[in-house]
Order: structure tokens, then C-alpha cells, then sequence
């Protein structure tokens, strides 16, 4: 299954063993087992449903696992997750910031909930106002905030801190692209920093930009791990074909050529994975219709393990 | 389920935060338990006196007003503090999600919770305070034993407060607060000695009264205003004591099923 990594050595700074989690007999996450190394930036991607808020509630300690382990830090979540919440830092898919208070304030009061000092608190609070582009909303109320500016707050309180490991449950979800892209380009330098994260994201071209390694989550499993490259070229091959209306002539002819294919109601993706020969042939017998000829995503391996119909 | 360990005095820090924002609106804070009294005092010094010739209370005889100032002061107490605890708790769990937020640092939700309740308490308190100031400007209060009251709101406080987060902790929506509020704080706030002596109700009615933690408060306070008292007030302490850890636990016990999951 996917493509393993060379193993780095040295404590990783999450380990999940056969974790488990049910919720009133439903089974959320069913045993899945994954390792995050210092350094790092990983990925838990999935479908609406498939495990992944789950997975990140349990590694916090909001949620505790029914079966296996949780070791952040080399601590048990059970028992150290109050030395391993001092460590970590979340930004939570709902907005959790506190709307009775300025954004400055937020970040304040965030820090004594840490029993950080006011004076560090403050030199902290200020010192991610700037970095997040903040200082001119540093008296704003957090109601007043846009989804980008409030999505930024979120992410500065995570930091304040100085979390060694960084907890994002989908961090760009209803973000405008520039938004989106300032806060990759903050996520970016923090990894320059040395810093650790686990993200979940529906964005395969987040996944693609941020993480070394990911896995692709459904119905509490994981189907594979790998790199975003790796997992590309494992089950998707390099290029693909996309043409409009389901040809019975072409299919015979890919199925001739033992080339694999995906039918939808309205199109055809072909996964040609370079093969130029093929891209001629479809290029000049079947091209009457709208055809795309591209290359390969995550996107199209997600599709592919996980399935094309809609989950919800 | 509960553990001990997981409360330390960093529940502080979540009272704080109340604090803070609760000083935000101090003066709209303030305004409610200076001008309440005042009210009270007014529409049934004026209005009811000519009614009433006067009560005997404790064998002795009060004119209505002084009689019932002191109730006024358990009510506010009771109000603070339970109202904090449902609809101001609620919305800070269930629309603003301050509580999941918390939940990301080494806060735990006992503490939350606690601190949820000590705030009430001391809302509670700031809010006495303010009135026995206010009814004392009208002779309604002796000092200094009336300064007694501090630390009696206080208590009070995390007696109401703490069955508040009771009902927050099983209430579906909020608009379910409206049963509770119905069917436990209207009649104590009628029937516990309050506007009329309990002596006066029939034997059935005296005996209920007395499992109201309110009708505890409410001895005390005057207890507290007039030196009066018709139980014995150490059983009163006693009751309010045990009613407060009794709900301290069932609400600690009752968030942590709804929270955690």
C-alpha cells in the first residue's frame, strides 16, 4: 500500500497506534496507526465523514480514543495531555475565538490560559499581529472580523504559545484564494522554522503544496500513506484524458490497450500515465469531442480510491 | 469520571476572562442592583404600606419593608448567578464554542466549569454588595454585621450557580431554560419567605419551603440585615453548603457527558 518513505530515525513527535473511536456504536476511526516525525508536515485528507476531525479532537485530548494509543511527545494523551496541550498548538475548524473580546485581547488572555507571563504574553501577541498582518485590527472586536482575518487570528492564538507541534483542522475551508495563499505562505515560514504540523484539509492542491507525507482517509481507515508525488505515480500514473460522452469505440479500443479508465455519466477520464502512443491515438481517432489531455493530481488519486459519488 | 487532579488553580484564568469582559459594561453591571432596590423599596414602601399594617416576624413586629429588603438581596443573589450560569454559560458553550477553544490549552473542563460557577458566585456577590449598600442608605440594613452578606452571596452564589450549570448540562436548547426557570425559580422566588413570612402558610407548604435552598438564603440575608431569623441559621448555612457541592458535582458531572464525547 502506497509509498513508504526512507523511516527517519529519532522519536517521532506523534505515534497512533490501532486508534480507535466510536461514537454511540458507530465506528469513527477503526484502528488506524500513522507516525509523524519532527519536522514534518502531515496530512490527514478524507471525504466529509471519513475520521479525520476525529483523529485531530483525539490527539488535543477532547476526545478520548476507545482503543489503542495516542503518544504525542513520547506522553500518552490519557495521562500527559496537559503537558502535551502546553506543547501543541490548535487552530479548530469552527471558529473559537472569543467574540467578547478585541483581537488583541484574544490573544492575551489565550496566553494566560498557558500561565504565560503578561509581559511575554504581550511580546508574543505582538510579535504574531505583525507576522499575520494584523497590527491595524489589533483593536477590532472578533465579530467584525472577515472569514480570512478571523482565520489568521486563529492561527496567530494557536502560536502564542510557541507550540512545537501545530494543529490545523482544515485551516483554509471558505477562505478567498488570497487569503489562502497568505496563510500558506505564513505556513511555509514556519515550517522553515523547524516547526511540526498534522493538517486536514478538502484541498488536494493544499495537500500537494504543504504536505511530505499524507494519508487519504475513508470510513475510519486509511487507504494509503505516502508522499503527494509517490501517491500519484502509485495510483494515477502521470497524465490523464478527460473527453465528454461515454464512446463505445473508445472503450473497446482502452480496453484493447489494457489502459484503465473511469466512466462517469459524462465523460471519460483515461489514465494514459504518459503514454504518448496512446494520447495520439485518442488525439486523432476520438477527437471530435471536448477532450482534456493534463496532468495527473492528488485530486484524481482521491477520486479514485475514495469514490466519485457524494457522501452526504 | 470527575477526577480531582484535573482541577487546579488554573481555573483562575477562565474567572479572569469573565472578569474582564464583565468590566467591559461595569456600569451597566452596576446600574441593575443600585437602581433594583430602589424600585422595590418604592412601589412597596409607597404602594403596599398602606395595605399592610406590618408583619410579625421572629416575634417581632417589622414593617413590611423592612421585612422584606433583606429577601430582595437573596433574590438578586439567586438571579446573578443562576441566569450566568444557563443563558450566559450556554451561549458561551453552545454559540461562541469559548469552551472548545479553552479546551485546546492545558485548561481542563473542570476547571472551565468551576470557574464558570466561582464567576457566577462572585457576580453574585458584586451585585449584594451593591444593594446592601444601597438598602443601608435607606436604614434597611444594620452595620456592620450586615457586611455579612459578602461572604454569604458568595455562597449563595455557587448555590444557584452551580444548579444553573446543572440545567446547562441537560438542557437541549436554550429556550428549554424556560422549564427550570418555571417550575423551580418562579415558585421559590414567591414562596420562600420572601414577600410573606413562611410561618403563615398552611404545615404541608412550611415543610416544602424549607427544602428551597432560596428559603436558606433568604433567613440568612435577613439574618444577616436584621439580626432575625426564624430556623437556626447553622442549619440554613449547612443546607446551602451541602446544596452547593451537591450541584457542583452534578454539574461538573453533567457538562463533562455533554462536553466529551
Amino acid at each position: 500500500m502506497g509509498h513508504e518513505q526512507p523511516a527517519k530515525t529519532g522519536e517521532p513527535i506523534l505515534r497512533v497506534d490501532n486508534l480507535g473511536k466510536q461514537y454511540n456504536g458507530l465506528t469513527a476511526v477503526d484502528s488506524i496507526s500513522f507516525a509523524v516525525q519532527p519536522g514534518e508536515c502531515f496530512g490527514l485528507l478524507g471525504p466529509n465523514g471519513a475520521g479525520k476531525t476525529s483523529v485531530i479532537r483525539m490527539i488535543y485530548g477532547f476526545a478520548p480514543p476507545n482503543s489503542g494509543s495516542l503518544q504525542v511527545f513520547g506522553l500518552d494523551v490519557a495521562t500527559g495531555w496537559r503537558q502535551i496541550r502546553s506543547r501543541i498548538g490548535v487552530c479548530q475548524q469552527d471558529n473559537t475565538l472569543d467574540p467578547d473580546l478585541s483581537v488583541f485581547q484574544n490573544l492575551l488572555i489565550f496566553a494566560g490560559y498557558f500561565r504565560i507571563s503578561s509581559r511575554q504574553a504581550t511580546e508574543r501577541a505582538e510579535e504574531l499581529l505583525h507576522f499575520f498582518a494584523l497590527e491595524k485590527k489589533r483593536e477590532a472586536k472578533v465579530g467584525e472580523l472577515s472569514g480570512g482575518l478571523a482565520r489568521r487570528l486563529t492561527l496567530a492564538r494557536a502560536l502564542i504559545n510557541d507550540p512545537e507541534l501545530i494543529v490545523l483542522d482544515e485551516p483554509t475551508t471558505g477562505l478567498d484564494p488570497q487569503s489562502r495563499h497568505l496563510l500558506w505562505d505564513r505556513l511555509h515560514a514556519l515550517r522553515a522554522r523547524g516547526k511540526t504540523f498534522i493538517l486536514t484539509t478538502h484541498y488536494m492542491e493544499e495537500a500537494a503544496q504543504l504536505c511530505d507525507r499524507l494519508v487519504i482517509m475513508d470510513h475510519g481507515r486509511i487507504l494509503v500513506e505516502g508522499t503527494p508525488a509517490g501517491l500519484i505515480e502509485a495510483h494515477v500514473g502521470s497524465s490523464i484524458i478527460e473527453i465528454s460522452g461515454a464512446n463505445r469505440e473508445l472503450k473497446e479500443f482502452l480496453g484493447k490497450q489494457n489502459v484503465e479508465f473511469d466512466e462517469m455519466a459524462e465523460r471519460l477520464v483515461i489514465y494514459s500515465n504518459g503514454d504518448s502512443g496512446i494520447e495520439q491515438v485518442i488525439r486523432a481517432r476520438f477527437h471530435s469531442r471536448q477532450c482534456t489531455f493534463r496532468s495527473a493530481t492528488l485530486e484524481d488519486v482521491f477520486l479514485r480510491l475514495t469514490g466519485r459519488e457524494l457522501r452526504e | 469520571m470527575i477526577r480531582l487532579s484535573n482541577i487546579s488553580w488554573r481555573f483562575v484564568s477562565v474567572w479572569q476572562r469573565n472578569l474582564i469582559v464583565y468590566r467591559k459594561i461595569w456600569k451597566v453591571n452596576f446600574l441593575v442592583p443600585l437602581l433594583e432596590p430602589a424600585f422595590y423599596i418604592l412601589a412597596f414602601g409607597l404602594g403596599f404600606q398602606g395595605l399592610i399594617q406590618g408583619i410579625t416576624y421572629d416575634g417581632q413586629a417589622l414593617t413590611y419593608t423592612r421585612f422584606m429588603a433583606p429577601a430582595l438581596i437573596g433574590i438578586s443573589i439567586m438571579y446573578n448567578s443562576f441566569f450566568e450560569t444557563t443563558y450566559a454559560s450556554f451561549v458561551r458553550m453552545y454559540y461562541q464554542k469559548t469552551f472548545d477553544g479553552m479546551m485546546t490549552t492545558p485548561l481542563s473542563l473542570e476547571e472551565i466549569i468551576l470557574a464558570e460557577i466561582v464567576w457566577s458566585a462572585t457576580k453574585a456577590t458584586a451585585a449584594a454588595l451593591i444593594m446592601t449598600m444601597v438598602l443601608g442608605l435607606f436604614g434597611l440594613v444594620t452595620f456592620p454585621q450586615g457586611l455579612l452578606i459578602v461572604p454569604l452571596a458568595f455562597l449563595g452564589g455557587l448555590a444557584f450557580g452551580a444548579v444553573g450549570m446543572f440545567f446547562t448540562g441537560i438542557t437541549p436548547s436554550i429556550d428549554m431554560f424556560n422549564l427550570p426557570i418555571f417550575l423551580f425559580i418562579t415558585p421559590m422566588f414567591l414562596f420562600s419567605g420572601t414577600f410573606f413570612p413562611v410561618a403563615g402558610l398552611p404545615g404541608w407548604a412550611q415543610s416544602a419551603a424549607l427544602l428551597f435552598p432560596l428559603y436558606h438564603l433568604v433567613e440568612l440575608t435577613r439574618y444577616c440585615c436584621l439580626g432575625l431569623v426564624e430556623t437556626n441559621p447553622l442549619i440554613s448555612l449547612t443546607f446551602l453548603l451541602a446544596f452547593a457541592l451537591c450541584f457542583l458535582y452534578l454539574g461538573l458531572v453533567t457538562m463533562r457527558r455533554r462536553l466529551i464525547k
